[in-house]
C-alpha cells in the first residue's frame, strides 16, 4: 500500500483523503471557489462591519472549545467538540476574509504583506476591534457551563444563518448556506447535553441550570442591531438579529421542557419597548476576550516576519 | 525465532476468567479445545485472520488486549503535548490543521479502544488503568513542547516514527486490530506530511524560526529513536508475538527503516540530525547511527520523564472532572428507558 513507505506519503498527492479534513490542508484562499463579485449599490463599510460580527463570534467561539482538547468528559465528546471548533473556525475564515475584501480598510496596519487578510485580522487586531458578542467570550466553566453557552450560542446562529442564506452578497449566502447544517448539528448536540443534562441526575440538573444562569445575562445583548446591521439589511446582504428572538425563545423553551429546566425568561417584548443595546458588536468586551488575545495571539506577534 | 508450532506447545491452556475481566465461552472439553487450538494454529500459519469470536490462547487475548490498550493510551495521552499549541497556533490554516489532527488522536484511541473490547475488556476499566499507571503509554509523550516548531517535529518523527511500527499491524493477526490500523496509517501519514510541510515552511522564514526548528529536532530525534522500543536482544515479548503474527518485523529492523527514510527527509529539509556516528553504510545498504541511550527510555518509562506526572494528571483531572456527567448519561438513559418500557406497556 502506498503508505508502506513513509517518504512516497510525504510527497503524493491527498489522493481523497483531502476531504476528511474539514476545511483541507492545501487551500490558502478561504474564498477560493466562491463567487466573490460585491453586488451593486451597497455601503462596503457597512457590509463588512455585519460580517466581521459574524466571523469573530465564530472565531471566538472556536477557540474557547478548543480549550476543552483533552478536557472533555468523555472521547467522543473529545471529537464532537474538535469538530464544532472546527466548523466554526471554518466559518471564520471564509467570512474574515470577505470583511477585509469588502473593506480593505479594516485590515490592521503595519502587518506584514504576506500575512493573508485572514490571520491579519484574527492576530494582529486589539480587542476593542473585535465585533464579537460578549456570550463567547468567557473562559470555559464546568461541562453544564458549556452546554448552557453552546445551546444558546447555536440557536441564536442557526436562526441568523438561515436568513443569511438569502444574503445578496453571494460570498455570505455561500458560506451561510454551507454552515446552517455544520450550525443545526451544533445545536443538536447542545440540546441532546441538555437534555440529558436538565433530566439525568440532581447534580447535572442543578449545573446545567447554574449554566444556563451564568450565559443568561448575555443573552439580550444577541438582539441587539447596530447601525451596520441596519445598513446591510437595507441593501439586503445582511439580517436584523431582534429578527432572531422568537425562534430563539420558542427552541429555548421547547429543550428547556424536555429538560426540566425552568427556562430563564425570556423578554417578551411588544412595540414600545426599549430595543436591546449593542455591546460586544460595537467594541465593549469583557476582560476575558483580552485575556484570550494575549495567548492566541503571542506566537504571531512574536514572529511578525515569520512564514507559517 | 521458534515456529508458531513450538510456540504454540507453550501456550497457557487455561480456561475460566482471562486477563481484564475478560468474558470467556462455557468450560469447552479438552476434545473441543484441541480442535480450536488446531484450528488457531492453522489461522495463523495460513496469515489468515483471527476474529472475536474465535478461540484464541489465553496468552495472545491477553498480549493483544496489553498491546492495543497500550495503543489506545498513546493516542490519548499524545493528543496532550500537541493539544497545548491549539490555543497559541500563529495561523488560522495551522490552528486549523492542528486541531484536525488532535481530534483524529482522540478517534484513534476510541477506534482502539472499540478493538480491545471485543478481546473482552472494558473501555472504563482501560481508562482508570491508565489512570492509576497500572497500565504504560508510549514514553515519547513525556517530552515538553517547547516551541511551535516542536508540532511539525513530532509530525515529521514522532509521527513518522509510529507509521514505520504501525503499518505492518495492517496485516496484524487480529482482524479488529489490523481493520482499525489501516484507516489509523492513512490519516497518520497525513499528519506527518503536515508536520514537514510546517517544517518546510518555518525553514524559509525567519532566522530565528529556522533556530527553533533546528532545536526542535534536536531533542525530539532521540527520544524517536527509542520509539521502536528496547533493542532486539532486551526484546522479551518480541519473538511470540511474531510467530503469532501480532507483530512482524522486530524492534531493530523497524527503526533502521525509519532511520534510512527519515535522513534523506532531514536533508531536504536542510537540517543536521544531532547524531555524530550517522553516516551511510554501503556494505550494509543502511545507515549507522550512534549508540542510543537505553537508561533514558528507562528512566522515562519507569516515570521519571519530564512530563510523565503532568501528562497523567491532566488526564486523571479529564477522566475525574467527566464523571458526573457520564452518570447523568447513563442516568437519562435509564429513565428514558423505563419510561418507553410503561409505554410500550400500556400500547401492549
Amino acid at each position: 500500500m502506498a503508505f508502506d513507505n513513509a517518504y512516497e506519503a510525504l510527497t503524493e498527492d491527498a489522493g481523497g483523503l483531502g476531504d476528511r479534513w474539514a476545511h483541507g490542508t492545501g487551500f490558502q484562499d478561504a474564498l477560493s471557489g466562491v463567487d466573490d463579485t460585491v453586488p451593486a449599490g451597497v455601503d462596503l463599510t457597512a457590509a463588512a462591519r455585519h460580517v466581521l460580527g459574524l466571523a469573530d463570534d465564530a472565531l471566538v467561539m472556536a477557540h474557547r472549545l478548543s480549550e476543552w482538547c483533552t478536557h472533555a468528559p468523555e472521547l467522543e465528546e473529545e471529537v464532537a467538540l474538535a469538530n464544532i471548533a472546527l466548523d466554526l473556525l471554518g466559518q471564520a475564515r471564509s467570512l474574515l476574509a470577505r470583511a477585509a475584501q469588502l473593506d480593505p480598510g479594516l485590515r490592521p496596519a503595519g502587518v506584514p504583506g504576506h500575512v493573508p487578510d485572514e490571520d491579519a485580522l484574527a492576530f494582529f487586531r486589539a480587542a476593542e476591534d473585535y465585533r464579537n458578542v460578549r456570550l463567547v467570550e468567557a473562559p470555559h466553566g464546568d461541562f453544564g457551563h458549556l452546554v448552557a453557552r453552546l445551546l444558546v450560542f447555536s440557536t441564536w446562529r442557526l436562526a441568523l444563518l438561515d436568513r443569511l442564506s438569502g444574503s445578496r452578497d453571494p460570498v455570505v449566502a455561500a458560506v451561510a448556506a454551507k454552515a446552517v447544517p455544520e450550525v443545526a448539528y451544533h445545536r443538536d448536540h447542545a440540546a441532546g447535553w441538555a437534555v440529558r443534562l436538565g433530566d439525568g441526575t440532581d447534580e447535572s440538573h442543578r449545573r446545567v441550570a447554574e449554566g444556563l444562569a451564568e450565559v443568561w445575562p448575555l443573552v439580550e445583548e444577541l438582539f441587539a442591531t447596530t447601525d451596520a446591521e441596519r445598513t446591510a439589511v437595507a441593501d439586503g446582504t445582511g439580517v436584523d438579529p431582534a429578527t432572531t428572538r422568537a425562534e430563539f425563545a420558542d427552541v429555548l423553551s421547547r429543550v428547556c421542557d424536555q429538560a426540566t429546566l425552568d427556562p430563564p425568561g425570556m423578554d417578551d417584548r411588544g412595540a414600545g419597548d426599549a430595543p436591546a443595546v449593542p455591546r460586544g458588536r460595537t467594541g465593549q468586551h469583557t476582560a476575558a476576550l483580552r485575556d484570550l488575545l494575549a495567548e492566541m495571539q503571542s506566537v504571531a506577534r512574536a514572529h511578525p516576519e515569520g512564514r507559517w | 525465532m521458534p515456529s508458531a508450532e513450538e510456540v504454540m506447545t507453550v501456550t497457557d491452556r487455561r480456561t475460566g476468567h482471562g486477563p481484564d475481566g475478560a468474558r470467556r465461552p462455557p468450560e469447552a472439553t479438552l476434545a473441543d479445545e484441541t480442535e480450536a487450538q488446531a484450528r488457531f494454529e492453522r489461522l495463523i500459519a495460513e496469515d489468515q485472520r483471527i476474529e472475536p469470536r474465535d478461540w484464541m490462547p489465553e496468552a495472545y487475548r491477553a498480549t493483544l488486549i496489553r498491546q492495543v490498550a497500550q495503543h489506545a493510551h498513546s493516542e490519548i495521552i499524545g493528543m496532550q503535548p500537541e493539544g497545548a499549541w491549539l490555543t497559541r497556533a500563529p495561523s488560522l490554516r495551522r490552528k486549523a490543521i492542528l486541531l484536525a489532527k488532535v481530534q483524529d488522536e482522540a478517534g484513534h484511541g476510541l477506534y482502539l479502544y472499540s478493538a480491545c473490547e471485543t478481546l473482552g475488556a472494558d473501555r472504563a476499566d482501560l481508562t482508570e488503568k491508565l489512570v492509576t499507571g497500572r497500565q504504560k503509554y508510549s514514553s515519547i509523550f513525556n517530552y515538553p513542547t517547547l516551541s511551535f516548531a516542536d508540532v511539525g517535529v513530532i509530525g515529521w518523527l514522532v509521527d513518522g516514527a509510529a507509521i514505520c511500527n504501525q503499518v505492518p499491524l495492517c496485516r496484524s493477526s487480529y482482524g479488529p486490530y489490523a481493520r482499525a490500523m489501516i484507516r489509523i496509517c492513512k490519516e497518520e501519514s497525513f499528519h506527518q506530511r503536515q508536520g514537514y510541510e510546517l517544517l518546510m515552511t518555518m525553514m524559509g522564514g525567519t532566522e530565528e524560526q529556522r533556530a527553533q526548528v533546528r532545536d526542535a529536532v534536536d531533542r525530539w530525534w532521540w527520544p524517536s529513536l527509542m520509539m521502536f522500543g528496547p533493542p532486539d536482544a532486551e526484546s522479551p515479548n518480541t519473538a511470540r508475538s511474531m510467530a503469532w503474527r501480532i507483530k512482524r518485523h522486530t524492534n531493530d529492523e523497524l527503526r533502521q527503516r525509519f532511520v534510512d527514510i527519515t535522513v534523506p527527509q532531514a536533508e531536504a529539509l536542510g537540517v543536521s540530525l544531532p547524531d555524530p556516528d550517522l553516516r551511510w553504510n554501503a556494505e550494509r545498504g543502511h545507515y549507522d547511527h550512534g549508540p542510543i541511550d537505553w537508561d533514558e527510555l528507562s528512566r522515562v518509562i519507569r516515570g521519571d520523564g519530564p512530563c510523565n506526572a503532568e501528562r497523567i494528571a491532566t488526564r486523571r483531572a479529564a477522566h475525574r472532572d467527566g464523571e458526573w456527567v457520564r452518570r447523568a448519561a447513563s442516568a437519562h438513559a435509564a429513565k428514558r428507558a423505563a419510561r418507553d418500557a410503561v409505554g410500550a406497556g400500556v400500547a401492549g
